[in-house]
């Protein structure tokens, strides 16, 4: 990791300022990656890894992508940084002697999350399994389609990104675009990542999502409350993936996750592993509990369940 | 198994009081989001008070004692012929008949087995009387759903949300449709 | 004075490259012309995305990326084999050394384009340069391939420049500066291929890829696909131009790919054994490369073309009458070239993703964008390859070198590429 204090110095900023200009300036042409106006091109090509940036110029950026978003979905976008509440390590849970398949938290994860809808890209993928074979992921049927679910001698497995204690994802990002934050969510920086995909290759749980073309994302179904980390509108050529809808639970109080609430049986269960009153900590300690692939130590917070 | 089984037992009353309570459901998540469509009930429970939603009653049945208030009650166990017909018990029914659960004095509540009468809104201690572990698990919020903050305020959704009392058997739903598959991804 | 020296060589070579026989600009047109529909293909995909290639978040890494990975096995296999020569004065292949680092710039060159090629973002290439972006060293295994890919390409530009700028101007390259760059770029070449195995290696989602073996396949199979490029490269260098390469030598290459072809074989036999005794879920992967997967079986054709190739040209090479017959040798070589290109590229790529980590099967297989792509940037190598050799090539017979005055370039070799004929006053054959 980069000495924090030195990169902080504004002769170094300078220097890196001045170096990149010319640099850009060749690539310039091929690599505007919108028809956008080009003070917010340049703006965007210079801006700085989240983490690095100083508060007053994470606001700048925050100010400049609503605005772009606004004009750009004709509604007023707020993107908003909120930082992690304190004292809280995200924790899911998800009941697989009741989940049916239903595929409700598929879409209204879309819907909260804004991601492209053409080319479709789901943050959840419900897998069907066979109740015979068990968690056979070789024998998992992801599209299924029957006019009624539950079917007959199966069962259901959402998955989603487990927001890893020990994520191979972030380790491998050449570029340290996507790391884990204090509250346990795996996030991505969609201005830093240069979409090597990499990270895509080392999840276990096909959690990360390519943006292989340009988001469609039509203004009508644009989510205007968005956090900078989240769900705000996504560039073309870059990974992203789920994070505990972070524009929701990051607050005090925050809303339960999108897939938490419309989920018609009340499989999914969400809440603080640090509190030992939530009804996370009580799933884990009360019932048969496991984590999927625990063998490769990724150490899931996304707990599968049998609540009976 | 599941589908055919019940298309047989299903009288089409049930499905459509099945329709409303799922419908109940669906709109739970909106109902909360705007926060003024419903008044929650605040029940008194043994242990701590639990926010609920209003049950889902289908529409215009409830207060029972608007027409109940005029009838002499009948506690003879029998088949209903002229009201109530579209409700098929299909719930320990060897075991039990409407009374054991309805007030026949208030017909605006609940019975326990202690005799204790409570308001529909509490509904899930009469369910807890068998349903123990559920009951023990709904508390804390694992069993059934809660809505609302996940770190503040929350609703638990009543077990008759989900369950229709009577035919508490969850009714298999349509699924959403399928991903794309990748070599559709255009 | 070194500056206008150093000014007046590199005048030379501008002159040079531009000077040649009309197969020399022919082969340079068609390569530019191939080029030009490559940077057009290119654009293309700029301008939609990287929807237009094959690869989806199943499979999310395809035909750039095997390239990309067979190359770097031909880039460290061009200078392992060469350097020790040099460093021990084995003459047959001393003087030809620089010829094979050459042959690995250009492959680095050709990594180097396949890896930008893939990416989603090249706009934002600056966040991988360390202090000034954010290169996440040394965590990311792609960061430490960043970074071992340029070293090796500097190393080597370094090198053959030092070495011909010097026989230019008709001296001995001076050892104390040559041989310690000599014995580190074989560390080095060893790295980048280990290095690159291990970005596969590393990745525990992809139980095809995270087997210890990989890395030392890896730098077994380079050990074919390189050297079967050079023998065919050299009699071409040597029918065409007047550089000499004795038959002692390549016979000598082509007996090292035979051992090296065994170590694979055996290596890849080790870990077809472990899989399908052990039969762990893990088999998945191999079962969809080597029998297909239920009812997926894309991949099947090539990967057994493949090894039908590798296997008889082990025993092509390993024979020496056929060793040593210029028409099986020359079979041989295509054979391995094509072989291994199958084995390390797709053969190794795609099955690392198939079936994905939640199961699913999804058959890749690259678009008419993802080949003409490719195709530029295998045209881009063999230009640089060319170029290198127009310059190379005249400095090693003495025909291009540095005037009485010791600054102005004198060119004699204007031809380059000659028809054989042109040469036949010289007999170089053994």
């Amino acid at each position: 990791m980069p000495n924090q204090e030195s990169r902080d110095n504004p002769a170094f900023r300078m220097s890196r300022r001045k170096m990149m200009k010319g640099a850009a300036a060749v690539l310039g042409a091929l690599a505007l990656p919108e028809r956008e106006a080009p003070a917010s091109v340049w703006e965007s090509f210079f801006q700085k890894h989240f983490r690095e940036m100083s508060k007053p110029e994470l606001e700048k950026v925050l100010a400049r992508l609503e605005k772009e978003y606004s004009e750009k979905y004709r509604k007023a976008v707020k993107v908003r940084a909120t930082p992690p509440v304190e004292g809280v390590l995200y924790g899911y849970g998800l009941d697989l002697s009741r989940c049916i398949g239903c595929r409700r938290c598929v879409y209204a994860c879309v819907q909260e999350n804004n991601p492209s809808r053409d080319p479709q890209i789901h943050y959840i993928r419900v897998l069907q399994l066979n109740k015979e074979r068990g968690v056979d992921l070789e024998d998992a049927e992801h599209y299924y389609n029957p006019s009624k679910v539950p079917e007959k001698g199966h069962f259901y497995m959402p998955v989603q990104c487990h927001q890893c204690e020990n994520p191979p994802c972030t380790k491998v990002c050449p570029v340290q675009a996507t790391w884990k934050e204090r509250d346990g969510i795996v996030v991505v920086d969609y201005n830093w990542c240069i979409g090597c995909r990499y990270c895509m290759a080392a999840c276990p749980y096909g959690a990360r999502h390519f943006n292989w073309k340009k988001p469609g994302l039509p203004a009508a179904e644009m989510n205007p409350e968005t956090h900078y980390l989240g769900n705000r509108p996504r560039p073309v050529g870059v990974v992203e993936k789920c994070t505990y809808c972070i524009q929701r639970v990051r607050n005090t109080p925050g809303r339960y996750t999108a897939c938490v609430e419309i989920c018609p049986v009340g499989a999914r269960k969400f809440g603080n592993l640090l509190d030992p009153e939530s009804e996370i900590r009580y799933i884990i300690e009360n019932k048969r509990v496991f984590i999927l692939k625990e063998d490769l130590n990724t150490r899931p917070k996304f707990y599968y369940f049998y609540a009976t | 198994m599941n589908r055919e089984h019940s298309r047989h037992r299903l009288v089409p009353g049930i499905a459509v009081l099945a329709a409303c309570l799922v419908a109940g459901v669906a709109s739970s998540a909106p109902l909360q989001e705007k926060g003024k469509a419903a008044k929650p009930y605040v029940a008194h429970a043994q242990e701590k008070q639990f926010a609920v939603p209003t049950p889902p009653f289908t529409p215009g049945i409830f207060p029972c004692s608007e027409c109940h208030k005029e009838m002499k009650s009948n506690p003879t166990r029998r088949e209903l012929k002229e009201e109530h017909t579209n409700i098929v018990l299909n719930h320990a029914q060897g075991q039990r008949w409407c009374l054991d659960c309805h007030d026949i004095s208030n017909r605006d509540k609940l019975r326990l087995v202690s005799g204790e009468k409570i308001g529909f809104d509490e509904s899930f201690r009469l369910c807890g009387q068998c349903h123990g572990d559920k009951f023990r698990d709904w508390k804390v919020g694992v069993h059934g759903k809660r809505t609302g903050m996940w770190n503040g305020e929350k609703q638990y959704l009543l077990c008759v949300h989900c369950h229709n009392p009577h035919d508490p058997g969850f009714k298999p739903l349509a699924p959403m449709p399928p991903p794309t598959r990748p070599e559709n991804v255009k | 004075m070194p500056m206008k020296m150093i000014w007046g060589f590199f005048k030379g070579t501008l002159t040079l490259v531009a000077k040649g026989s009309r197969a020399y600009y022919a082969w340079v047109s068609c390569l530019l012309v191939l080029i030009g529909i490559g940077v057009l293909a290119y654009i293309y995909q700029m301008e939609n995305g990287l929807i237009v290639t094959a690869m989806r978040d199943q499979v999310s890494w395809g035909f750039y990326i095997s390239n990309f990975t067979f190359l770097v096995g031909v880039a460290a296999a061009a200078v392992l084999l060469v350097i020790p020569a040099y460093v021990y004065h084995w003459k047959p292949i001393k003087e030809i050394a620089v010829l094979g680092e050459m042959l690995a710039v250009s492959a680095m060159v050709m990594c180097l384009l396949f890896v930008t090629v893939d990416i989603g973002r090249p706009d934002r290439f600056w966040h991988l340069i360390p202090k000034v972006g954010l290169l996440n060293f040394p965590q990311s295994m792609l960061a430490w391939d960043v970074v071992v890919l340029n070293i090796y390409l500097v190393l080597n530009l370094t090198i053959s420049v030092f070495i011909l700028y010097n026989l230019y101007h008709k001296r001995e390259p001076n050892k104390a500066f040559t041989t310690p760059l000599l014995l580190f770029s074989i560390p080095a070449a060893v790295s980048i291929h280990t290095v690159t195995a291990f970005l596969y290696n590393g990745l525990a989602a992809r139980p095809f890829w995270n087997a210890s073996i990989l890395a030392p396949r890896f730098l077994a199979s380079a050990f074919c696909s390189g050297p079967a490029f050079m023998i065919i490269l050299f009699q071409v260098i040597r029918k065409y131009t007047r550089i000499e390469i004795r038959n002692e030598a390549i016979f000598k290459v082509a007996e090292l790919i035979a051992y090296s072809m065994f170590i694979n074989l055996f290596l890849l036999g080790a870990e077809v054994f472990k899989e399908y005794y052990s039969g762990t879920v893990h088999l998945a992967p191999l079962q969809y490369l080597l029998q297909g997967l239920k009812g997926h079986s894309d991949l099947v054709p090539y990967i057994w073309t493949a090894m039908i190739f590798n296997v008889s040209a082990f025993f092509l090479f390993l024979v020496p009458q056929t060793r040593e017959n210029y028409v099986t040798l020359n079979i041989g070589c295509v054979l391995v070239f094509i072989g291994v290109y199958i084995e390390k590229g797709m053969g190794l790529v795609i099955p690392g993703q198939v079936p994905d980590t939640l199961g699913e099967i999804y058959e890749y297989a690259p678009t008419g964008i993802e080949l003409l792509v490719t195709l530029g940037i295998w045209a881009t190598g063999l230009l640089v390859y060319t170029l290198l050799l127009r310059v190379a090539v005249p400095i090693l017979t003495g025909e291009f070198f540095v005037g009485e005055d010791g600054r102005t370039a004198v060119i004699v070799d204007t031809e380059f590429i000659r028809r054989a004929d042109h040469l036949a006053e010289q007999s170089y054959r053994d």
